[in-house]
């Protein structure tokens, strides 16, 4: 992606945190439209935390998170509501509905915003089921899905109402490489031929380069972003030790 | 998927009986809205021997004008009849490629009316029959191990049970306090009715006492141990196994029975008899209540229930419930281990644990009425 596209989502000088513990502090940054966007960092960090924040599930202490033009944080009624329809989200352990089958899972999200007949939400529903490679799987249950399945019917479900911007939690955590791969394949696929924005929180050092136009890091020490740029830049040039250890793989006693 | 859009549909017939659909304007959610069933029924009625689609006039399309022009292609390849799309952008085109999920598979044949009949009741026979199995064998393997408790105490894990006799027993005293109380008090209102006839009130407490203590005083208790704690078994288990920590036991070399099954049962035994004494002495109470309010003295009461229960009825009812608490035990800890993976799976378990518990109890209650009419107690 150009580096001139408009910016799609703006954190400016936000705080998060849980109850009154903070857990990043004064974090500004900004999503392009259509580049693939990771959140990186070790382990407890507030990846997770701050992508909540920035899907509206949880309120920042300070700040605002301007998303697709409106700001999620205060945003009531129907403005949110709309925003919602604009934005999927595929959880980390898929958070599928398990009562229901893949299929139901996903025209359950088009009830909700679309007055389509049902033949319309389940042929929807099959085509989202496609993409992800997933299509013979639609009457399939997700406790009938492997780790991988479930994470790529997940992708599928946040496709359902044609998102501009697509939250991923940790896709690719806990996947053999090989089903790694594949899912970082089929997100370049995705944001190459439909346009979307993904906002990726991972820390798998393969997908970063496999996916990522621009990153930011963040440090649980510091509480804030302690680096931004390309993954190469971060792995080549930068100078913070943090960053040089997280790129090559180093444990803090090295 | 926009809110708004603007898209028309017209129809041409054509040669040979093919069908024309020309589709104009912005093919999104909001526009296909009414399109759809337009499409479908047009389709439908002419039963076209090829259908194209005239997209020329087609700005932009999303999931749904996609699913709409997809579907009319699969139904087309259903009937095995020409489909084509003339004059879509090109982007469109491609983008098209990427969602359409081929025509589906067709319906395999299935086993007629009688065949799916005759199978499914063999298959809930079978069901059943495997289940009483497991349950039988499960609650003859968890008896042998309390053999073994009996012989070597130290075995069982008493912190563990003295925790379960807690929240299963004492903390229960109240609700089974309250349920004796109004039994007492509501039987003794009913029965009065029937007896005020005879002017024989007197000899509601001789029924009152003689039912608490052979027969719903057993019952009452078993049911609240039941659904309070024997769901509570299946469910604490049931979590357990979903998030493998029944595997870890095995795997550290820990039996899971003798683990998390031993404790909850002797628990379950023990507190199971004090519990009834509970409801029955409440039971009393309130039925004494209602004697009062008749004019009885509470000591011709009192008289009157010693003269009507042996200490044979009161013991022969307790006899019950060593093993109704044995059984709740029991099944709400073979729910629970028995549960699946899926997110439903430790609900089922508890349900399954209050049904299959309330059903033994009745069962077996009937068993020891029978022999105890056989045996004159």
């Amino acid at each position: 992606m150009g580096s001139d596209a408009p910016p799609i989502i703006q954190v400016s000088d936000v705080t998060v945190g849980y109850d009154h513990h903070i857990v990043l502090k004064d974090v500004t940054f900004e999503v392009r439209a259509g580049e693939v966007f990771c959140i990186l960092g070790g382990s407890g960090c507030g990846k997770s935390t701050l992508l909540k924040h920035m899907i509206g599930l949880h309120r920042p202490m300070a700040g605002s998170i301007l998303v697709d033009g409106t700001d999620i944080v205060t945003a009531e009624g129907e403005e949110r509501r709309a925003l919602l329809g604009r934005i999927g989200v595929a959880y980390q352990n898929g958070a599928l509905f398990g009562s229901m089958s893949l299929i139901e899972n996903i025209c359950m999200v088009l009830e909700e915003f679309t007055s389509l007949p049902r033949q319309a939400m389940q042929a929807i529903a099959r085509m989202k089921m496609k993409v992800v490679g997933l299509q013979d799987a639609g009457d399939r249950m997700p406790s009938e899905l492997s780790g991988g399945m479930r994470k790529r019917a997940a992708i599928a479900r946040a496709l359902a109402l044609d998102p501009k911007i697509l939250f991923l939690d940790e896709p690719s955590a806990g996947l053999d490489p090989i089903t790694a791969a594949q899912l970082d394949e089929l997100i370049v696929e995705l944001s190459q031929t439909l346009r979307i924005t993904f906002v990726i929180v991972t820390h798998e050092l393969a997908s970063i380069f496999a996916v990522a136009d621009r990153v930011i890091m963040l440090d649980k020490e510091r509480q804030t972003i302690i680096a931004r740029g390309s993954p190469e830049e971060l792995r080549d040039r930068s100078d913070d030790p943090w960053v040089r250890q997280f790129f090559h793989r180093q444990s803090s006693s090295a | 998927m926009a809110d708004s859009g603007t898209a028309t549909l017209d129809y041409e017939p054509l040669a040979e009986g093919g069908l024309r659909l020309v589709l104009k304007g912005t093919l999104n959610a909001a526009g296909i809205q009414q399109l759809w069933r337009q499409a479908m029924r047009q389709v439908a009625q002419s039963d076209p021997a090829a259908l194209e689609i005239d997209a020329r006039g087609v700005e932009s399309l999303d999931a749904a004008g996609m699913a709409l022009l997809l579907e009319l292609k699969a139904q087309q390849e259903q009937r095995r009849q020409d489909f084509r799309i003339r004059g879509l952008r090109d982007d469109l085109s491609d983008l098209m490629k990427l969602f359409d999920p081929g025509p589906p598979a067709p319906p395999k044949p299935g086993p007629g009316l009688l065949v799916r009949f005759v199978h499914r009741v063999g298959e809930i026979s079978h069901g059943v029959l495997v289940g009483f199995h497991t349950q039988v064998n499960f609650l003859g393997e968890i008896f042998v191990r309390l053999l073994s408790v009996l012989v070597r105490p130290s075995r069982l894990r008493w912190a563990d049970t003295f925790l379960i006799a807690e929240k299963a027993g004492a903390n229960a005293v109240g609700i089974v306090a309250l349920m004796g109380f109004l039994i007492g008090l509501i039987l003794a209102f009913q029965s009065a009715i029937g007896m005020r006839k005879f002017g024989a009130e007197i000899y509601v407490a001789d029924l009152v006492v003689l039912v608490l203590f052979r027969e719903l005083g057993p019952l009452i208790t078993a049911f609240i141990l039941t659904s309070r704690s024997g769901s509570a078994f299946a469910a604490e288990l049931g979590t357990m196994k979903v998030n493998e920590e029944v595997d870890a036991l095995v795997t550290m070399g820990v039996d899971p029975v003798q683990f998390l099954a031993l404790p909850r049962l002797v628990a379950a035994i023990c507190v199971m008899p004090l519990l009834t004494l509970f409801n029955e002495l409440f039971g009393l109470i309130g039925c004494g209540l209602v004697m009062r309010s008749f004019g009885f003295p509470v000591a011709t009461y009192i008289d009157q229930i010693q003269e009507a229960a042996s200490l044979g009825d009161l013991f022969g009812g307790l006899a019950k419930t060593f093993v109704f608490g044995g059984l709740i035990a029991g099944i709400g800890c073979l729910r629970g281990l028995q549960t699946g993976k899926s997110p439903s799976a430790v609900g089922d378990s508890a349900t399954r644990a209050v049904v299959s518990g309330i059903v033994a109890i009745v069962v077996v209650d009937g068993v020891f009425a029978v022999m105890y009419y056989y045996l004159g107690i």
